[in-house]
């Protein structure tokens, strides 16, 4: 065996050296030493993500199984942003009751939900992609479960693992349909030989709805805002950063790459896939009471986006797909992190209500919360509306008006909603439910103060798109 | 640096400073030292334009263009023509003048944070020649609306700050949808205005439905009917300064990228459907002056009178001509600056009788004859009296549509020209009520005349229109050379 294929591997092997030291350090060390683990986590991780910026080298390993290429390098530092963000927010939550004992467990398993996005992305085989997949969301069913006293948090576990199990099930019996037909699992195999006929479509379809599941595409979205509700804040952030980052790359990949040649079939299958799901999303978040649910529904309809990007089939409309995932990871996390600093004053209390008079009380936090909301729903100057108008310049650019203007009103209704927080914060007045002043810690200051940074410099910055763009490949990565 | 990007940067560190502000006393020296830096730039800027023009045949003056996203072709393009250069100077007018107006406001801070952010997005339109950035700094324009009318409005603030936003944000979603197609439409290789309707071209098929989506989207600001009813709730609910600065030079915003956008990059379009939106317009017209008739509260008088004027700007622009269309800017500048002082007084009248019902108030010429007088003269030049802004601008207006000889520009012009007798109607009628006659309220009697501040604010306006009624060739002087190449454009067809 050539060990050099391993040097390919430089992110994933980085981020085993973590997993190894921190669960190493989890097992051994004393009680009082584990009130250093929120550091070490946060620093070694830091370090890694910090590596990921570092040159690597590019290329296939294990015979074409594992593709890094610059791009792949790109997604996985946005997975590992998002993933120090969240690291940053959970302080506060794991040093509650039920979950002291075992906060060494959630980075240990945070880590492990990461190495298999990174799996997915890298996958230059459908096997390599459905393990990819199956390590990212067995353990994402740990941590949804793990205020496991809780009976909501446990219901959202039982439910992620259910619908996870059926998603890779669909998954799998077109995966069996497209290698039945094709006789090989390899991407670049694939390419040449597909065609659009029954055997393949049908495998396609089901391959397609089993992602659909990850991303929580309209009709595929039903578990989502259960799990969002039940999962502890920094899972449910998580979940909605990176888990659906990781499943957008990897679609965005596979239809590039193996379906390419049968882009009349999926091309209006994605389009209408994004149509529901963006206005779905939209008019069922104008009806929840509850934030985390809210959240839920408006990250269902952004990811009816992000297939916009992706349906461009472009490079245009991958690199305006990737800018829009990095968008997402600062403005979702930073809606979260104030959200889950405001649970842990209101002892689980995540109703809008909780959020009224937020200004009075909380200046700073309902501040970063405007920005945030403010960015998801496309309002310049804000990072957002920079992704927003790439997103739809991508799928302009191959002559998707139609869909874009649908979009586009449906962005003027996700307005209506994100402003109703804004009212909630801004106008409306404090009562008893609502949270009272208090200071947020550390760890989830720093989180909130990049998110910040993130939100309004991204845009600004234009050097970022251009340099997600400069390496954009469609077929080599 | 160029001169243009001072007006986006002003602002810009008005807020930064704002930021470290501790009490009202240095929060008021940030607003006014900035709002005057504004006025002073404006007015430097027309001088070095008008001397800058008098040896240059450019179409745009001081222009520059940074790249800014080159893969898109995005760039941070900047530059002026008359046309911009009188909308400036109107906005840093309003902006100076409704400073004055808010000068007591509840936190303050706050308050001047978002109106402050309001500018730079006002400012950024006018000079932008990038399509993007100046979407861009239309949205920034749009959005503190809903917190200043939310949080510092009257009456029902929360819903009429909703549906504008909306109905705005609906308006900016055709418009966007609308700069996607010219962008793709001309072949995708520049954003620039003057790059776009110099060097490319777009096909006709693609005009035909850019050209209605990209008008709608700013008819929908410039208050175009069925699409105003955002404007009588939005304006009745918002603080003063904001109804002075929201129709004054938010709504020109719409007349000013109907003109720059849709029918100078799409004149083929323009000719073929403009006369569907040239009955829109006529309705707006007659419409909103008769809905003024019949309004008692002063704001949603002010506010349909204000659909019915931004009406006559739009229906100008669509005339298509010469006269018309500089009388459309005139109409900008005039209707900007009276409707401006019209929503300083009612504020004024607001704020010490706590009413604005018309039948509820009475002789207050003898309460406070200041803001009484004041009053008049904004009314007369409401309704067009010589000598003061309206009259020449709605003069210039209907002589240049009049210039149509076809029955269909005719009968538009001579309903529109009916506006005018319906303006004096509703003008007259609510300063007969609310000025003469008896004291309705025996409360009012001893209520206090206008302050200094507010003073300032009433006065600057005053001189301001009188300046553009007394001397109207200044600023038709001004535009009138920038027409020309739209005019040329749209004369080829």
């Amino acid at each position: 065996m050539d060990f050099s294929n391993f040097l390919l591997m430089q992110q994933e092997m980085s981020l085993m050296a973590v997993f190894v030291i921190l669960f190493i350090y989890d097992v051994f060390c004393s009680d009082k030493g584990k009130q250093w683990f929120q550091p070490i986590a946060c620093i070694l991780f830091t370090l890694h993500t910090a590596w990921g910026f570092l040159p690597a080298l590019t290329g296939e390993a294990f015979g074409g199984m594992f593709v890094n290429s610059d791009m792949t390098v790109i997604m996985k530092n946005i997975l590992n942003i998002a993933t120090l963000l969240v690291f940053l927010q959970v302080n506060n939550w794991l040093k509650s009751h039920d979950t002291v004992h075992k906060r060494g467990e959630f980075f240990t398993i945070t880590l492990v939900t990461l190495l298999g996005m990174y799996l997915m992305i890298s996958a230059g085989n459908f096997m390599m992609l459905y393990i990819g997949m199956e390590t990212a969301s067995l353990p994402m069913a740990c941590l949804a479960a793990f205020n496991k006293y809780r009976e909501k948090s446990a219901e959202a576990g039982a439910k992620y693992i259910l619908i996870s199990a059926l998603s890779s099930g669909v998954m799998l019996f077109g995966l069996s349909f497209l290698y039945g037909s094709m006789g090989t699992m390899y991407f670049s195999d694939m390419t040449a030989q597909v065609v659009s006929e029954p055997l393949m479509i049908v495998g396609f379809v089901f391959f397609f709805s089993g992602l659909a599941f990850k991303l929580s595409l309209v009709p595929f979205h039903l578990w989502t805002a259960d799990v969002y509700e039940g999962a502890p804040t920094a899972v449910t952030a998580f979940l909605s950063v990176a888990s659906k980052g990781a499943a957008a790359f990897a679609l965005m990949f596979t239809l590039y790459k193996v379906f390419g040649n049968i882009e009349v079939v999926w091309n209006p299958i994605l389009w209408w896939s994004s149509v529901i799901t963006i206005t779905a999303g939209n008019l069922f978040a104008i009806r929840q009471k509850d934030i985390k649910r809210f959240f839920a529904f408006s990250s269902i309809s952004q990811a009816g986006y992000i297939l916009l990007g992706i349906i461009a089939g472009t490079p245009l409309g991958m690199n305006a797909t990737v800018y829009y995932v990095l968008v997402y990871v600062f403005s979702n996390l930073a809606a979260f992190g104030v959200i889950s600093a405001i649970e842990n004053r209101t002892n689980g209390n995540t109703l809008i209500s909780a959020f009224n008079g937020l200004y009075k009380s909380n200046p700073r936090l309902s501040l970063i919360m405007m920005l945030a909301v403010f960015s998801l729903g496309g309002i310049p100057p804000f990072a957002g509306f920079f992704s927003k108008f790439y997103i739809f310049m991508a799928a302009a650019d191959r002559g998707q008006f139609l869909l874009v203007f649908i979009a586009l009103l449906n962005t003027v209704v996700s307005l209506y909603y994100y402003l109703l927080i804004i009212k909630a914060m801004f106008i409306k007045e404090g009562d008893e439910q609502s949270v009272d002043c208090f200071v947020t810690d550390g760890y989830n200051k720093i989180s909130l103060i990049l998110c910040t940074a993130g939100i309004l410099a991204i845009g600004f910055l234009s050097c970022i798109y251009e340099h997600i763009g400069s390496k954009v490949d469609l077929f080599n990565f | 640096m160029n001169i243009l990007s001072l007006f986006v940067l002003v602002p810009v560190l008005m807020i930064l400073f704002l930021f470290v502000c501790k009490s009202m006393q240095q929060i008021r020296t940030v607003m006014v030292s900035g709002a005057s830096a504004l006025m002073i730039l404006a007015v430097t800027l027309t001088v070095m334009f008008l001397q800058e023009r008098a040896v240059s045949n450019a179409e745009m003056l001081f222009t520059s263009s940074t790249m800014w996203y080159p893969s898109l072709n995005i760039a941070y393009a900047v530059g002026v023509d008359g046309i911009s250069v009188a909308m400036i100077v109107l906005s840093s007018i309003i902006v100076f003048t409704g400073v004055f107006s808010s000068w007591n406001m509840n936190m303050a801070k706050e308050y001047f944070l978002w109106y402050c952010l309001l500018s730079v997005g006002v400012f950024g339109f006018f000079i932008s020649v990038d399509l993007f950035t100046m979407f861009m700094f239309y949205e920034v324009a749009l959005i503190p609306m809903y917190l200043l009318i939310g949080l510092w409005g009257t009456g029902r603030k929360e819903y009429s700050a909703m549906k504008l936003t909306l109905m705005l944000m609906g308006g900016s979603a055709f418009l966007l949808i609308g700069i996607l197609g010219i962008y793709y439409g001309s072949g995708h290789s520049s954003m620039n205005l003057l790059e776009i309707a110099n060097n490319l071209h777009i096909p006709i098929e693609i005009q035909r439905w850019v050209f209605p989506a990209t008008f709608l989207g700013f008819g929908v600001l410039g208050a175009l009917f069925p699409f105003h009813t955002w404007s009588p709730d939005g304006h009745a609910s918002a603080p003063t300064a904001v109804s002075m600065l929201h129709a004054g030079v938010l709504m020109k915003l719409g007349g000013y990228g109907c003109f720059r956008v849709a029918m100078y990059l799409m004149p083929e379009a323009a000719h073929e459907l403009g006369w569907i939106f040239l009955i829109l317009t006529g309705i707006s017209v007659v419409y909103g002056a008769f809905s003024a008739v019949v309004q008692t509260d002063l704001k949603y008088i002010n506010a349909y009178s204000s659909v019915s004027h931004c009406g006559l700007v739009l229906f100008a622009i669509l005339m298509m001509n010469r006269t018309a269309m500089t009388g459309a800017i005139m109409q900008m500048l005039s209707h900007g600056l009276m409707t401006a002082l019209f929503f300083a007084l009612i504020g004024l009248i607001y704020g010490r009788t706590h009413t604005r019902d018309i039948r509820e108030m009475g002789g207050l010429m003898k309460i406070m004859p200041f803001a009484s007088v004041c009053y008049v003269i904004a009314g007369l030049a409401s309704l067009g009296l010589p000598g003061l802004s309206g009259f020449v601008a709605e003069m210039t207006i209907f002589v240049g549509s009049f210039q149509h000889a076809d029955v269909f520009h005719r009968i538009l012009t001579i309903a529109a020209c009916c506006s005018i007798v319906i303006t004096a109607v509703y003008i007259l009628r609510t300063v007969g009520k609310i000025l003469y006659g008896p004291v309705q309220d025996s409360h009012h009697i001893g209520l206090p005349d206008a302050s200094w501040y507010e003073k300032v604010s009433a006065v600057g306006l005053i001189v301001a229109i009188t300046f553009m009624g007394m001397y109207p060739s200044g600023a038709s002087e001004l535009i009138n050379n920038s027409l020309m190449p739209i005019i040329e454009k749209l004369a080829i067809i």
